[in-house]
């Protein structure tokens, strides 16, 4: 992959703890999966950073390829890759995200 | 691409794997797939629902967009 894009992903992923890949805004979600991520993370109330996806061609595929994952959203947490929004859920149900994140479960 | 065909493409990528597809809005666009396969064993979730995702590469990229996924070590 284009090595400006890629440094650009890996700026992003860098630039917090917890970082979404996201269709829309955290306030102005554009698809019902990126929806159910930025909910999870209101519920633990954390702190986290974002790029829609939406405003930037070039990210949007990138971003498929740098994970090897087909689909957006994608959830970063010290620059690790966590999964979409299934896998968000399914941790956040068990305990294991608030962990990753060092919350209270 | 059918719901059939997308069971067909998951059942052929994970041979031995049971395929459940779930259409709750009979729309055949937000569908959920349960997938039970003995291979999952010892496989984080991410490497599971990768291992999904590359039976149905060519799909992804436009028409099953809202593919949900569950994987179940069977």
């Amino acid at each position: 992959m284009d090595q400006t894009l890629k440094e650009k992903i890996e700026g992003l992923i860098g630039s917090k703890k917890i970082f979404l890949f996201m269709k829309g805004t955290p306030e102005a979600p554009m698809c019902g999966f990126s929806a159910g991520v930025t909910n999870v993370l209101r519920s633990l109330g954390a702190d986290y950073g974002s790029f829609n996806v939406l405003s930037d061609q070039t990210v949007r595929e990138g971003i498929k390829e740098f994970a090897n994952w087909p689909t957006i959203p994608q959830l970063y947490i010290e620059g690790e890759f966590i999964g979409g929004h299934d896998i968000v859920v399914e941790l956040a149900k068990t305990g294991e995200l608030q962990k990753k994140l060092g919350l209270p479960v | 691409m059918t719901i059939e065909e997308i069971r067909n493409k998951i059942r052929s990528g994970l041979p031995g794997s049971e395929v459940e597809i779930l259409d709750p809005y009979k729309d055949g666009v937000h569908i959920k797939a349960v997938v039970r396969y003995s291979g999952f064993q010892g496989k984080s979730m991410v490497e599971q629902h990768r291992m999904v995702y590359d039976t149905l590469r060519e799909e992804l990229k436009e028409e099953v967009h809202a593919l949900a996924l569950e994987t179940k070590v069977s």
